[in-house]
């Protein structure tokens, strides 16, 4: 009663089908029906002449058929798209992309595709995208060539290239051309002109290529891809330190965000905060909580969300920064430890209420879009959102510099730091000088989980990662010495990344936490250590 | 000579301290034992293994705050120490289950057949004999406390700097712990122990025998630090506390000084991570986080540095507390232990015994001259 | 005079902070049993020179020799301190948590290592030291008071004590009168005339009527380095120290 049914419908079908078929392009109808006609064989010639059309209407068609989706229609031996839906398919055009109707499972057969053909259609595809009105396909069918190294695309990218007027895509379609001359049989002079582009191009990709051609073929080949190879491997060496180096100024970046805040307080005031790490944490919800009001208020601004942030996780990180000196912090000054004793028992109740009020799960913190994707320079991957933290990083940093060697309060700070007292003579309002140092500290730390928002996690144990780190780099660099701080977090971060190939993440810090621990042996007062009487005080 | 160095520890706190501790090795075994389970004078062993897990901390913090209190120390990282001396005492744990364990090796505990492991690691070779552990338990972290504090103090790192890198020292074995490559079965840590020198672990008879071990330790280590604090060789201790340059131009080396408490603390605390484990029946390397020796910190602040009993009753006092608190109210729990640090170290620098000398102060005495609280001034 | 038959032998030593020159190629000879006064004005470099004779501070250059073969420049503190160099600072550091008693009782000659000090009894001998002590300078009735809770003058006093506790053979002491009354700085001399007799004494101090009281050979420090020696009144006579002492 099934089968019964299905013929039924199929013979339907069969009826409807000249109403699409005059839809078809005329010209490649009978090449898309080839591609059903049976053997492998059979399929491959159908789709060589359809690359040969040049027509960018196969495009879809070819790439159907690599999805797997390219049926044959029982019935009429139609080649159709069909995707399952229910029981049965759903039937497109292959051309058009207009449906069609269904069919029952078994009314339609799907076309069978071997590596050989899997091969050719990429090449066939890559010669008809590489005809492409868009410079952007034009480029990437150019590198899906350079992959597949498909011979049969040889002419069809000579032709490209002849036609090509856009720079990029240019050389991309060389290096393409490059790549598929040095696997095949072409002359040697070909090979070696080859090789002068894939060493030009100088990536993993071509060293691959340059790798294969040393290992083969004529002895002038072989030298030249050796000396290739050689010159390509220095130069990837070469990308992969910036590369490192990138890494370890971005982790520096972020460590210097964090330790930028502590070297004001522990630096200047001499005050160890270990609700440090909470007042980045702090700034982080902030920055969610602003973010949520964008996001109900004005979601079409979300991108200004961050900007506003900025302030925001300053002004309420300082807030609560300055509301710890005075009821706790201003009774200790003098006993280090007993503060950071204090502070310690602050963070765990900072950490307990933000749990409290917004759970313990991670909350989410979006990046606006000029803070997402990449780009690349030479053998370089950049991220904007790495960018931009480092160049906060180095903003807040300049800032703080500025603010405490230009202005009045700088000066205040500085005075009261270096002898109370005489400051306090002075009229300088040292508590109020105090509290305020102290705010400013807590509010760049608030303004560094605004940065962090974006690379971490945003739960109540956030600041707890950043704490010995950032501790480590104040320490290193030399306490009361911000450019200390700027050389430590720089230098703990590259090394830190520079460790991590060899040892891997974790032991990489462990390493570079021995390497403080003896270093402080050596040089008690760190990097950049403050001389005289004042500090033996 | 031995016997007059320890008598000189023996003052009327001593002996009242003492007493407790000899009531409690007595009273528990009975009324864990010896009464009917159903009666209210009944202790379970649950009930047991938390007294004993209590008094192993109070020996961690009377380690400790024989460097604080009287050395001006402040070790944020004797978590370490305790947590090494653990490691070994599991260790031996380890190797008693035998083919007993899920996977049935003889010689390789669980974790290790489970990485496919196919030889015991070399440092794990002697754990299987307890004498071997208990030398290691003591061994391994004043080893370790020796090292660290030979480069530390030779350098004159002091203070703040001192407590950091400590700190440093814990989380850095924290990381490693965590690496299972270590061998020390990494995030688990070491556990479901069997027994323990041949009688089982979970007996309560066991339990029993493991409190009253952990009483003894405790009372030794009491009288080993009070006589050592009130020996001149402690007075030279607190002296470095207050004015270590100053002890130098007397001609006292203050460095081997301060070597000397630092590297007994930390075996100290070693021996209470070893009495500590078998207890709680697990061993792993969150001990380490740098969260657990600054609470140990909080437990010498409470009961009041430098005065030793002081540090085992705030031990006690705050872990009762937060047995309490994690089980009726845990979300509080961190308030009050935030609150906690804040306000001892804002309204109780010397902490409860300091209070309670302060208030006996004010009623005229000739109180001996025995053990001096510890100075705020020095750091 | 050779090094040789000195206690003490300065050489050329300078110092210098930051740039800044505390000392400036100092030289300076003292002989076993001798008493020297130094005066100079404030900053001239006579607390730096103690703390380079005692290890406190390294000099850049320079030579210091104790009994004519100990290179001072090369120990450390504790080491110097055993050698018989005891010094008393110039804001008085005593431990104040201590008892009189037990400050003196630390600063008693015995041995200085941590097993030694372990297993220490007071013998009968050192109490009878620490008596005598306590008697001359004046605090038996406190013994048994914290040094914290003595008087500015108390805590001088307890400090020579624990100068003389120390047996040193060369003792150097920083303005020990300031803070005195004219009559404790009486006594203070007289107590440092009879040490002297033992031992060799540095004193630095600015008080001119003790200086005359002690009535031995005085060295001027200027900037860093001698401007002259000699008797108190051929140093008082001489130009360049009366413009030094005016010009300020
Ligand atoms: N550790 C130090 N760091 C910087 N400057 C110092 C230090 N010690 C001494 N000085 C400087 O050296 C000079 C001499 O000081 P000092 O020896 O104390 O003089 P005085 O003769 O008054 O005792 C002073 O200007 C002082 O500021
Ligand atoms: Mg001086």
């Amino acid at each position: 009663m099934h089968r019964a049914f299905c013929w039924l419908l199929a013979a339907f079908l069969a009826l409807a089908a000249p109403a699409y078929a005059a839809e078809m392009d005329a010209r490649l109808e009978p090449l898309v029906r080839g591609l059903g006609a049976g053997s492998y064989a059979d399929t491959e010639k159908a789709l060589a002449k359809l690359a040969e059309t040049g027509d960018p209407a196969a495009v879809p068609v070819i790439e159907a058929l690599q999805a797997g989706d390219l049926h044959v229609r029982k019935p009429d031996g139609a080649v159709v798209v069909a995707k399952r839906s229910g029981n049965g398919y759903a039937l497109t055009d292959p051309v058009t992309g207009a449906p069609i109707g269904e069919a029952d499972r078994n009314a339609v057969e799907k076309i069978k595709v071997n590596n050989a053909l899997r091969r050719s259609m990429s090449a066939a595809l890559g010669a008809l995208t590489l005809m492409s009105p868009n410079a952007g396909t034009r480029w990437q069918a150019a590198e899906a060539v350079f992959k597949s190294r498909d011979a049969n695309a040889l002419d069809a990218l000579n032709a490209a290239l002849a036609k090509e007027t856009d720079e990029g895509v240019k050389r991309a379609m060389t290096q393409a051309r490059a790549s598929v001359l040095l696997g095949s049989s072409a002359p040697d002079d070909d090979k070696l002109a080859a090789i002068e582009v894939l060493k030009d191009r100088g990536d993993q990709d071509a060293l691959a290529l340059l790798n294969g051609a040393a290992s083969g073929g004529s002895d002038a080949v072989k030298a030249a891809a050796e000396k290739a190879v050689a010159a390509v491997e220095n130069r990837l060496a070469l990308w992969g330190a910036a590369q490192n180096l990138w890494y370890g100024l971005s982790l520096g970046s972020v460590l210097l965000l964090a330790a930028i805040g502590l070297a004001v307080t522990f630096g200047v005031m001499g005050v160890i905060n270990m609700a440090h790490g909470e007042m980045v944490m702090i700034g982080a919800y902030a920055t969610f909580l602003v973010q949520e009001a964008f996001r109900a208020w004005a979601p079409g601004l979300f991108d200004l969300s961050i900007l506003v942030a900025l302030p925001v996780a300053f002004l309420v990180s300082g807030a609560v920064g300055v509301v710890i000196e005075r009821s706790v912090i201003r009774w200790l000054y003098g006993r280090p430890l007993e503060t950071l004793l204090a502070t310690w028992g602050l963070s765990l109740a900072l950490q307990q209420a933000v749990r409290s009020l917004f759970g313990p799960t991670n909350r989410e913190v979006g990046a606006p879009s000029w803070m997402s994707g990449a780009f690349q320079v030479g053998g370089l991957t950049i991220t904007y959102g790495r960018l931009w933290i480092v160049v906060f990083a180095f903003l807040v940093f300049a800032a703080l510099l500025v603010a405490l060697r230009k202005t009045w309060f700088g000066l205040s700070i500085r005075a009261v730091t270096q002898n109370r007292n005489m400051a306090s003579a002075m009229g300088i309002r040292t508590a109020r000088v105090d509290a305020l140092t102290f705010g400013l500290g807590s509010g760049i730390a608030g303004l560094a989980g605004v940065a962090l928002s974006q690379i971490d996690n945003v739960s109540p144990n956030l600041g707890q990662g950043y704490i010995i780190d950032s501790f480590m780099v104040v320490v290193f660099g030399g306490v009361g010495n911000l450019w200390g701080t700027l050389v430590g977090a720089l230098a703990l971060g590259s090394v830190n990344k520079f460790l991590e190939p060899y040892a891997g993440a974790v032991l990489g810090k462990i390493l570079v936490l021995i390497f403080i621990i003896l270093f402080i042996q050596r040089r008690p007062r760190g990097l950049f250590a403050l001389k005289g009487r004042a500090v033996e005080a | 000579m031995l016997t007059r160095f320890l008598l000189l520890g023996l003052d009327k706190k001593a002996g009242v301290l003492l007493a407790v501790l000899a009531l409690l090795a007595v009273a528990v075994p009975v009324m864990a034992l010896g009464t009917a389970p159903d009666s209210a004078w009944h202790l379970s062993t649950h009930t047991v293994a938390l007294l004993g897990k209590y008094l192993c901390f109070a020996l961690l913090a009377l380690a400790l705050d024989l460097v604080w209190g009287y050395v001006g120390i402040l070790s944020l990282g004797h978590a370490a120490f305790f947590t090494l001396g653990g490691y070994a005492m599991g260790m031996y744990l380890m190797r008693q289950i035998g083919p007993r364990g899920v996977y049935g090796n003889p010689i390789l505990p669980d974790f290790m057949v489970f990485l496919n492991w196919k030889e015991l690691p070399w440092y794990w070779h002697g754990f299987d004999q307890f004498w071997f552990a208990a030398i290691m338990v003591v061994l391994v972290p004043g080893a370790l406390a020796f090292a660290f504090g030979w480069f530390a103090f030779r350098s004159r790192v002091t203070g703040v700097y001192l407590s950091i890198i400590t700190q440093a020292l814990t989380f850095a074995l924290m990381l490693a712990f965590f690496r299972n490559d270590m061998g020390f079965g990494g995030n688990n840590g070491l556990t479901d122990f069997k027994e323990i020198l041949g009688f089982d672990i979970q007996a309560a008879s066991t339990r029993v025998g493991l409190f009253v071990a952990t009483v003894v330790a405790l009372a030794i280590g009491y009288v080993l630090a009070s006589s050592i604090v009130a020996s001149k060789l402690g007075k030279v201790l607190v002296a470095v506390r207050d004015a270590e340059s100053r002890v130098r131009f007397l001609g006292y080396e203050t460095e081997r000084y301060k070597l000397f408490a630092w590297t007994l603390s930390a075996c100290m605390a070693g021996v209470a991570g070893a009495l500590y484990v078998p207890q709680v029946g697990i061993i792993n390397p969150s001990e380490f986080s740098p969260a657990s020796s600054i609470e140990a910190v909080i437990w010498v602040a409470v009961g009041g540095r430098g005065t030793l009993a002081g540090a085992i009753l705030g031990a006690v006092l705050v872990n009762f507390g937060k047995s309490y608190f994690t089980a009726a109210l845990p979300e509080l729990w961190l308030f009050a232990l935030g609150g906690l640090f804040v306000l001892v170290t804002l309204f109780l620098p010397k902490g409860i015994l300091g209070l309670a000398a302060q208030l006996r102060q004010r009623l005229p005495s000739r109180g001996a001259v025995a053990a001096k609280p510890a100075d705020q001034k020095g750091v | 005079m050779s090094a040789e038959d000195t206690l003490l032998y300065l050489d050329g030593v300078s110092v210098s902070f930051d740039g800044f020159r505390a000392l400036n190629s100092l030289s300076l000879l003292i002989e076993p049993g001798e008493m020297r006064a130094i005066i100079g004005p404030n900053g001239a470099g006579k607390t730096t020179m103690m703390d380079v004779i005692t290890g406190k501070t390294r000099p850049d250059t320079g030579t210091i020799l104790f009994e004519g073969k100990t290179d001072l420049t090369a120990m450390r503190e504790a080491g110097i301190a055993n050698l018989g160099i005891g010094r008393k600072f110039q804001r008085p550091t005593v431990f104040e948590n201590h008892t009189v008693w037990d400050n003196l009782e630390l600063a008693l000659k015995a041995p200085r290592r941590p097993l030694k000090t372990l297993t220490y009894a007071v013998s009968r001998d050192d109490r009878v030291r620490i008596e005598e002590i306590l008697d001359i300078t004046r605090l038996s009735p406190k013994r048994e008071r914290q040094a914290g809770s003595l008087s500015h003058g108390e805590k001088q006093w307890l400090e020579i004590g624990m100068l003389l506790a120390q047996d040193p053979k060369l003792l150097l002491v920083d303005e020990p009168v300031a803070g005195m009354t004219d009559a404790e700085t009486e006594q203070t001399a007289r107590l440092l005339k009879d040490i002297a007799g033992k031992h060799s004494v540095i004193v630095v101090e600015h008080d001119m009527v003790f200086v005359r009281e002690l009535g031995v050979k005085v060295t001027v420090l200027h900037e860093g380095s001698v401007l002259a020696e000699g008797s108190l009144d051929a140093v008082s006579a001489n130009q360049q120290v009366i413009d030094v002492y005016l010009g300020r």
